[in-house]
């Protein structure tokens, strides 16, 4: 991947700031996330690194006495100019969360869900795209038989990676993930780690994980948040071999944090 | 008391930096025994030195595995990473430079029946400028301190330098007596041997400096520039 070319860049973060009351979560990051990647954020507990993924799909805007300054750019649209329909965005913008939270209804249902709210009725097309994204969220073959079961009677993993097929089924660029193996076994980790791998050939992917090895393993693009501010973005090896801020190499060896 | 990840971290590397400074010890050790061994042509010396070499392989050995059996447990990164890289890179270049000092024992052996064709000067000067560089590389190591690896990699030219004079003398021995040149000829060897183990401990400095400063140095950026080589 060329970190460097520029026509690559799918999100520019320009400035971005955030505020949950008077104390800032954020200090005026400036961030490029290129297409087809994935750009780990890691760093320690209160970072900001979550707040920062939940801003480039303005899931900030949920929580009551909160302010974001700058301007994020997908595909060069700023995300936050008023005339921006979220729910257009975030079918642009899918998100997938630490717990895996299917809604209560059948494994169908659930993957049809997004789909259906965007207005798609035929029943052969929902069949296909169902079909489709359970494939691609490598679950397909698992649950092909029980598509009417109750998504809750999944195993862990099994919900975390229908989360993955409900949010790739409305066909986003981007997909968001807030620590998605945190609650899996070791194995279920595995099978998410290589979904990830996989769906970057198609969107752009930026995770947030707590677990640096994880980054390492699957991410092409790793920055590092330290109290708000972004310390350093790098190529992922770069980072974890040779980092150029001493509070990085102090971050990944375990100094602190 | 209870040690916290980072203190068992730095204990393991210690531990690992340990081990290796010693197989360096028992490295320079064998180089220099060898060479003196040959100097005054004492075949127990040399038998020594060959018989010793099982310790070194041994000890290798042993860095290799611990240095595997760290990252299995602990997953280093950053500076971490680089420091049992550079043990496990170093371990080889200092087993080799013991071996190097087997191969002149053998030929120690060989020429201890004949009096020698000329002092040997040079050989021991050569010996003593790898022994400085593999102890400042191994300083350079546990004080991660480049100047001292910039500096083995400045002393690698003398030993290229007297590599290079003693095979002139040599060459003009062997033309004027060409009853010695099997011996000269070994003589040789082992002056090549004396280079090769000078690269080798300048990989060690290279090393060093990698992790040290994270950033891939060659020793021919410190060193004086190339000439044509003979």
């Amino acid at each position: 991947m060329v970190i460097d070319s520029m026509n690559n860049v799918k999100i520019k973060v320009e400035n971005l700031s955030l505020y949950y009351g008077d104390s800032p979560a954020l200090k005026n990051i400036n961030m490029h996330i290129y297409n087809q990647s994935v750009t780990a954020l890691i760093g320690p507990s209160g970072c900001g690194k979550s707040s920062f993924l939940r801003c480039l799909n303005r899931m900030n805007d949920f929580i009551p006495n909160t302010r974001v300054e700058g301007n994020v750019y997908l595909d060069g649209l700023n995300i936050y100019s008023s005339n921006v329909e979220l729910i257009e965005l975030r079918k642009k913008v899918g998100m997938v969360f630490q717990r895996p939270n299917p809604f209560p209804m059948s494994i169908y249902d659930n993957v049809a869900f997004g789909p259906r709210l965007h207005g798609i009725k035929d029943r052969e097309k929902l069949d296909e795209i169902v079909e489709s994204s359970l494939r691609s969220a490598a679950l397909w073959d698992e649950v092909k038989g029980i598509l009417t079961r109750s998504a809750l009677s999944l195993s862990g993993g099994q919900q975390q990676r229908l989360c993955v097929a409900r949010a790739i089924a409305v066909k986003p660029e981007v997909l968001l993930m807030d620590e998605p193996t945190s609650a899996l076994d070791p194995l279920a980790t595995a099978r998410i780690e290589q979904l990830i791998r996989n769906l970057k050939k198609y969107f752009t992917i930026v995770i947030v994980t707590h677990n640096m090895q994880q980054a390492a393993r699957i991410s092409d693009v790793t920055a590092f948040f330290l109290m708000g501010e972004l310390i350093e973005v790098e190529p992922t090896e770069k980072i974890f071999t040779a980092p150029e801020d001493q509070r990085t190499a102090d971050y990944i060896t375990g100094r602190f944090g | 008391m209870e040690l916290d990840a980072r203190e068992h971290i730095d204990i393991e590397l210690r531990n690992l930096e340990e081990k290796l400074l010693k197989l360096g010890r028992l490295a320079v050790d064998a180089l220099s025994r060898s060479v003196v061994a040959l100097k005054e042509q004492d075949v127990l010396k040399a038998r020594e030195v060959i018989e010793g070499d099982a310790i070194l392989d041994e000890l290798a050995e042993d860095i290799d595995m611990s240095c595997l059996k760290f990252m299995a447990r602990f997953q280093p990164l950053g500076q971490d990473l680089r420091i049992v890289s550079a043990i496990m890179h170093m371990a080889v270049d200092l087993e080799r430079i013991g071996d190097y000092g087997t191969s002149i024992a053998k030929r120690a052996i060989k020429l201890s029946d004949r009096p020698h064709i000329k002092p040997l000067l040079d050989i021991p000067r050569m010996e003593a400028d790898i022994r400085k560089m593999v102890n400042l590389a191994l300083e350079a190591l546990m004080e991660k301190d480049i100047k001292k690896a910039e500096e083995v990699c400045r002393l690698d030219d003398e030993v290229d330098d007297l590599d290079r004079q003693i095979f002139h003398e040599l060459l003009l021995i062997m033309m004027e007596r060409p009853r010695v040149i099997e011996q000269a000829t070994e003589l040789l060897l082992i002056s090549r041997t004396l280079e090769r183990a000078g690269d080798h401990a300048t990989n060690l400095a290279e090393r060093v400096i990698y992790l040290v400063t994270g950033k891939k140095v060659s020793a021919s950026q410190i060193r004086r520039p190339k000439e044509d080589k003979d």
